[in-house]
């Protein structure tokens, strides 16, 4: 080796150890500077109540019509795309499985979709509930956003299902069984963890996207009552409070920025501990 | 006891299965009719090279000139990735290469995460740390008075952004090849580092290049963290420190006035067409790409 | 038979955290001649040929003690230039892996790294080292091609070549037929056989009827550690340890 080389590699490695540690500093900066902010803000009365007249001028209220609708929101999409999601991916990794060409060709288009970006499904969104004659509502929110997690929903619970090795399948046709209590009750349970790996990462992403509910979800003070009336949530309370000159609405974005880091971190927290423990009735090849 | 017999919900369950997937297969075509219908009206109007490089946007009197935007979102975008794409390279040739296991176990929680971090609080981030660092330090480092909304502020966030996206693909595909390739090389007498460089990369080059183009067309599509600190700003940007907008931001900003002024809501599904355009051609080319040069 | 040593081998151990891969290894390999050390899968073969040319380096939760004298030097030794060390050895792996490059550049990689500089030279050479593995005719027009479009058994003497063209004194070879069909791997264990008078052969292998067929001294391990070593008559035909009987007999694998 020469001298050119040592030094060469010396260089690489100095630069591959920065750029490892600069992205876990960042990381640790973003997360001080949300809390080191959001901390100060946070109190019981931003977590309780809903917003009061002048709220948006400095006065009293809280987010309260924000976290519910944010959360109605998130489940509503995750529990509408789980309907949606988990039939498609059995379908592909049990009916379809001997079309290798097909189920390549249907694993594309899910990332294609995947691809797509959120402010465009938006727009679409948006496009629907005109031609449908709704207004921004609970409903056109949940739709939206559905469409929008669908392809991460049945692209990770397509990961875990692909998994299921041949023989489980085999074996269940011999004991009589048809396709799709091979694929319900079967594959499911052989990846239930996995599953609700899925269906959790899915939800974060639900509840922390602003682009596709600013169109369709709308905003409102009050807290969700109905499916067919606009709904509040957390990412635009964060930007419209954001954009308010009044330091003291600021201080409350901040706050809300903290929750709803909170919410995803617990979410995404859970799924890690989940996808450990549901492993009893997994049989391990 | 169930309702339905075991043939019945067979039947139930296929019917659902198959109603399943054609909503989803068909999704992307009806993404692209609804916004194409609605873009229509200005299609029809305009000259397309007319509404893509048109410089004038003055929606009031009829002038309809997305050029600014499409500037501004090129210019973020390839400015978060020049940031972004070699600090990825680097990280996962060292997680994946170099350092012990222990590594990667904290840095697959830390890349989860900053994934989950959503879009809105980047942005605020950007407005609290970025922002200010760019008007205070950066700019007149460089001699250029900044309030700090700028296009460089956008690709900043935005280059950060990306990192888990690139970084967890890269991962993969280095975790992907064999060690024994790397064992061939070294066993010629190679060091450490040329294999890592002549083999392990090379081995790797149409998966790296992928991951970039998917970075890339993610990156194009972001919108509300962009369009927090990017200025919002009609005008072409003569430099990184300007203020800019970018086509997501377009959009965002504007839905609650479109229906005020006539064919604006055309414009904006309009923009919408075109990151739908964008979007599925980068990331069917980069899928190509991957078959096509997947050879040696 | 008093041959020369080229490999010793003393008080050789290798742990894994708190797991002994290797125990207290201690054997001599004779120069040009074929060593085939015999075991069942699982029994540290790998790790010990690993050794030999310090690919264990890699992995850093290995814990190497011990002497390992090659003409003389212990390579285990901190200070050894571990890459002019292991171009002095060609290895050759249980399934091919040819380099992500051409098949030109796949044996040129090797030359290059050896130091030789001149195309002519290169080209030379390239050309010497495909016709040694036997490969020259089956590639002459495809040079160019991306390795990895060979067959399996083309790749396995491409990796041959390239191993061979790093001009090793030693060449290591570790189950280098078991991904082979019957043919392709009887080309490689004619070459060996070929290559001894040239070469220093260390085989690992638990095909017995291979190490039979080519093999001049053995060296027989059981869960990490040498049961019996000696010419392959000896071995074979008068084992001395129950272990080994019990082995070479089939009853366990």
């Amino acid at each position: 080796m020469t001298l050119g080389q040592k030094i060469e590699e010396k260089i690489f490695k100095v630069l591959m150890i920065i750029a490892t540690y600069f992205i876990l500093a960042v990381l640790a900066v973003i997360i001080y500077s949300i809390f080191e902010k959001g901390v100060k803000a946070l109190s019981w009365e931003i977590l309780t109540q809903i917003p009061k007249g002048g709220y948006y001028y400095g006065k009293g209220g809280g987010i309260l019509n924000a976290i519910l609708g944010s959360l109605c929101l998130a489940f509503g999409a995750t529990l509408l795309a789980f309907l949606i999601g988990l039939p498609v991916a059995l379908y592909i990794n049990v009916f379809l499985i001997r079309w290798k060409k097909v189920v390549a060709f249907i694993r594309f288009l899910l990332d294609l979709i995947w691809g797509i970006p959120s402010i465009v499904y938006g727009a679409f969104g948006f496009t629907m509930m005109i031609y449908l004659g709704l207004q921004t509502s609970l409903l056109a929110g949940i739709i939206t956003v559905t469409l929008f997690i669908l392809p991460i929903m049945i692209r990770s619970m397509d990961e875990i299902l692909r998994t299921v090795p041949y023989g489980l399948m085999e074996a269940s046709y011999s004991l009589g069984s048809n396709k799709s209590e091979t694929a319900f009750k079967i594959f499911t349970r052989q990846t239930i963890s996995g599953i609700i790996t899925a269906i959790l990462l899915s939800f974060g992403r639900a509840i922390g996207d602003a682009a596709s509910v600013l169109f369709t979800a709308g905003y409102t003070d009050h807290l969700p009552n109905s499916l067919l009336e606009p709904v509040a949530t957390l990412p635009l309370s964060i930007f419209f409070q954001l954009s308010s000159p009044v330091p003291a609405v600021q201080d409350r974005a901040y706050a809300s920025a903290l929750v709803l880091t909170m919410i995803i971190l617990i979410v995404s927290l859970f799924s890690r501990g989940l996808g450990k423990r549901y492993h009893k009735t997994k049989i391990n090849f | 006891m169930y309702i339905l017999n075991r043939w019945q919900r067979h039947w139930v369950n296929n019917t659902w299965m198959i109603i399943s997937l054609l909503v989803v297969a068909t999704l992307p075509f009806f993404l692209f009719l609804g916004l194409y219908l609605k873009s229509f009206l200005l299609l029809h109007d305009y000259h397309l090279g007319h509404l893509l490089f048109g410089k004038i946007w003055k929606p009031g009197i009829g002038q309809f000139g997305f050029f600014p935007f499409i500037v501004g979102s090129i210019w973020v975008t390839l400015l978060a990735m020049v940031i972004s794409a070699p600090i990825c390279l680097l990280a996962a040739i060292y997680v994946t290469q170099y350092s012990k296991t222990h590594l990667l176990r904290i840095m697959h929680p830390a890349i989860d995460i900053l994934a989950g971090i959503p879009s809105v609080v980047y942005g605020l981030w950007g407005i609290l740390v970025i922002v200010p660092f760019i008007s205070r330090y950066l700019g007149p480092l460089f001699g250029v008075t900044t309030v700090g909304y700028s296009i460089l502020a956008a690709a900043l966030v935005l280059s950060i952004m990306i990192v888990p996206f690139i970084l967890n693909i890269l991962i993969e595909i280095f975790r992907a090849i064999p060690v024994e390739l790397k064992e061939a090389s070294l066993a010629l007498g190679a060091t450490e580092w040329q294999s890592i460089k002549q083999v392990m990369v090379k081995k790797a080059l149409p998966g790296i290049i992928a991951a970039f183009g998917f970075g890339l067309a993610r990156a194009f599509g972001e919108t509300m963290a962009v369009l927090m600190v990017v200025g919002n700003v009609v005008e072409l940007p003569k430099s990184v420190f300007d203020p800019g907008y970018t086509l997501p931001a377009l959009i965002a900003n504007n839905y609650g006035e479109m229906l005020s002024i006539p064919k604006y809501d055309s414009a904006l599904m309009f923009a919408a067409l075109i990151l739908l355009v964008v979007s599925l051609f980068f990331n069917l080319i980069m899928h190509f790409f991957i078959i096509r040069y997947n050879r040696y | 038979m008093t041959d020369n040593k080229k490999i010793q081998i003393s008080d050789l151990n290798v742990f894994a955290g708190k797991f002994q891969i290797l125990k207290n290894i201690n054997i001599e390999l004779p120069e040009n001649k074929i060593t085939v050390i015999l075991g069942p899968s699982g029994c540290g073969k790998t790790t010990l040929l690993k050794c030999m040319n310090r690919l264990t380096d890699l992995y850093p939760e290995l814990k190497v003690t011990g002497d390992i004298r090659i003409s003389g030097n212990n390579i285990l030794a901190a200070r050894e230039d571990i890459y002019k060390l292991r171009q002095n050895m060609g290895l050759l792996s249980q399934r091919p892996y040819p380099l992500p490059m051409t098949i030109y550049n796949n044996i040129a990689y090797g030359l290059k790294l050896r130091g030789v500089k001149k195309r002519r030279e290169i080209h030379k050479l390239v050309v010497h080292y495909l016709q040694q593995a036997n490969l020259w005719e089956e590639v002459r027009t495809r040079l160019r091609e991306p390795a990895s479009r060979l067959s399996i058994g083309q790749q396995q003497r491409l990796c041959l070549a390239r191993g061979l063209a790093v001009s090793p004194g030693i060449i290591l070879a570790d189950e280098p037929t078991s991904a082979l069909d019957p043919i392709s791997s009887q080309y490689i264990e004619q070459k060996f056989l070929e290559l001894k008078n040239d070469y220093t052969i260390v085989l690992v292998t638990h095909v017995l009827r291979q190490a039979r067929r080519i093999a001049d001294y053995v060296v027989f391990m059981y869960l990490g550690e040498v049961i019996e070593q000696g010419d392959v008559h000896e071995v074979f035909e008068n084992p001395k340890m129950e272990k080994t009987k019990l082995y070479l007999g089939g009853t366990f694998n």
